[in-house]
């Protein structure tokens, strides 16, 4: 395991009240995955996350990164771990007054790098982040997409083992996020590192991570990997971060009665694509006609909805449900419908 | 006119002794100012090294520097400054006192601007594990220059306010002539003459470091 959370809890005393920030959370995250924290602002994702290199330090509890605990840590054992652990932020935090080449060479000369090879890292670096012209301009000049560029190529120059992203592409316009999100993508598959992020978009999530925790009120209140937490969400707050694809909009001109109804079902994994559709019409004596359907990819795999308004006897209609209830790999949705 | 270029050599003297006063405390200020003032910022930081206690000792004694009226630091710190500098006056002398007034102000000044500096680039250096020194030479101080150069203007022109009262310890300087013979001696023109040079000299002060700090901005 690259992260383990044991119990972590965090207390924070605002005017004399006490407020926690995390409750008793354990968390263990794997060597080379990509996780993600989804919660509201005020969830606690962010004191979590900073746990991971003890930006916080918590009221109790365990946090282990590699095998090394960190909580026995300090002086310059912890500033040499803090270097094994890159970390990524939403305003990307560069100083302003260095040019890109000397932020990155800020952070070799924390580990005292070899200072005959500080350039070479430093050029393949700005190559890796395909910022390779950029060395000697400032921060000030640079667009949101390429200042957190630099921010990653800063965050991995002492080959760190784990990179913290927090709220990463935040700042960032939906062409800048996708690319940056590629970016974290390929440096977690060439260079192995294992990620952990932090948003309040599930875009991000679907794009990116192998799996989710869900955080509410300083808690993880629901984790999988992302599929089946897109697939079969549990948790309020989940279902709430998943609705987008469950929003489906019913005509007005449907009436829905025991004789007319509207069902929808949802197709998992490779059965997205087979042709169950055909089945109900050759085998259900029902009118049966399409409303609405759609096909989200997440890591290529489809998870898809169709949405039917069926007409005929009641009996007709519970057998048809009862088939879909018995079919592999669909079943019917839960939907937030709304009329127009 | 005639009267002008009698008192011409007066004001070249004392512009000489207002140039040593000032050189001579906005130097002490600097150097004493500016590790006190990183001391001040990095002992109230918790991402740095918050000790609480030290911080309030040092807010505290900066605090009781900066209230006493000047002409009542110069008398009281007489002894130390006749032991530091071997004399009981002249401009040598009055600048002890002056940097000790220049000390504090520059201190807050340059733990204002230390405050300005964004707290995501400090978490982000210590994210980095950068150590401490390593953080106050190569983060805070560069990100801190345009509010380090504007402190050290506003600092120039406190000393200058300060130095006319250095003439009750013989500093001499314009402010001193100023009062001398403006004030107890009713002569308008050299009165005049002088107040016209320190306005001259503020603005010159001001507009260098005008300059300079627009000079860091455009990067």
């Amino acid at each position: 395991m690259a992260i383990v959370l044991e119990d972590v809890s965090k207390t924070y005393e605002v005017n004399g009240r006490k407020v926690e920030a995390l409750k008793k959370l354990s968390l263990s995250i794997s060597d080379g995955e990509i996780f993600g924290i989804i919660g509201f602002s005020g969830a606690g994702k962010s004191t979590l996350l900073r746990l991971i290199n003890l930006l916080e330090h918590p009221s109790s509890g365990r946090v282990s990164v590699n095998g090394t605990e960190l909580n026995s840590l300090s002086g310059q054992d912890l500033r040499n771990k803090r270097q094994k652990i890159g970390m990524i932020f939403q305003q990307f935090n560069l100083i302003e007054s260095k040019t890109v080449y000397q932020n990155i060479e800020f952070v070799l000369k924390a580990s005292k790098y070899d200072k005959k090879k500080v350039k070479g890292r430093i050029e393949e670096l700005l190559a890796l982040v395909g910022l390779s012209d950029k060395a000697d301009s400032y921060p000030g000049n640079l667009s949101g997409g390429q200042k957190q560029r630099v921010g990653i190529a800063r965050a991995l120059a002492n080959h760190p083992e784990v990179l913290l992203c927090d709220e990463a592409t935040s700042a960032l316009d939906p062409d800048t996020t996708k690319t940056i999100l590629k970016l974290l993508k390929r440096i977690n598959k060439e260079l192995g590192i294992t990620i952990v992020l932090i948003t309040h978009e599930m875009e991000v999530i679907k794009e990116i991570a192998d799996r989710v925790g869900v955080m509410t009120a300083g808690e993880i209140v629901e984790s999988d990997d992302v599929y089946s937490i897109f697939s079969h969400p549990k948790h309020a707050v989940t279902k709430g971060f998943v609705q987008d694809i469950y929003d489906f909009i019913i005509p007005a001109h449907i009436e829905i009665n025991e004789r007319s109804e509207v069902i929808t079902i949802k197709f998992l994994n490779e059965n997205a694509e087979a042709n169950y559709v055909n089945q109900l019409y050759r085998h259900f004596d029902c009118d049966i006609s399409i409303l609405n359907g759609r096909i989200e990819y997440i890591h290529d795999m489809p998870l898809g909805f169709l949405m039917l308004h069926v007409k005929g006897d009641i009996e007709e209609i519970t057998r048809l449900k009862i088939f879909i209830d018995e079919s592999n790999g669909i079943e019917r949705a839960e939907i937030h419908a709304e009329t127009v | 006119m005639q009267r002008l270029s009698e008192i011409a050599p007066l004001l070249y003297r004392a512009l000489l002794e207002t140039t040593l006063m000032v050189s001579v405390s906005i130097f002490f200020a600097v150097l004493v100012g500016l590790p006190l003032g990183i001391l001040l910022y990095v002992t109230a930081n918790p991402l740095l090294f918050r000790i609480k206690p030290l911080n309030q000792v040092l807010g505290a004694i900066t605090n009781v520097i900066r209230s006493f009226p000047f002409i009542i630091l110069i008398v009281a710190i007489m002894p130390v400054a006749t032991w530091l500098t071997n004399s009981s006056h002249g401009p040598v002398f009055a600048s002890v006192a002056l940097s000790i007034a220049a000390i504090p102000l520059f201190a807050r000044l340059a733990e204002t601007s230390f405050n300005g500096v964004s707290k995501g680039v400090i978490e982000a250096s210590i994210a980095g594990g950068a150590s401490l020194p390593l953080i106050i030479t190569d983060v805070l101080i560069p990100e801190a220059r345009r509010g380090l150069t504007q402190g050290i203007t506003l600092t120039i022109i406190s000393i200058i306010a300060f130095s006319a009262t250095a003439g009750v310890v013989g500093g001499g300087g314009i402010g001193d002539l100023a009062i001398r013979y403006g004030y107890y001696r009713y002569d308008t023109v050299t009165m005049v003459a002088t107040v016209v040079v320190l306005i001259i000299i503020v603005q010159l002060v001001q507009l260098i470091g005008d300059f300079l700090t627009r000079r860091q901005e455009g990067n």
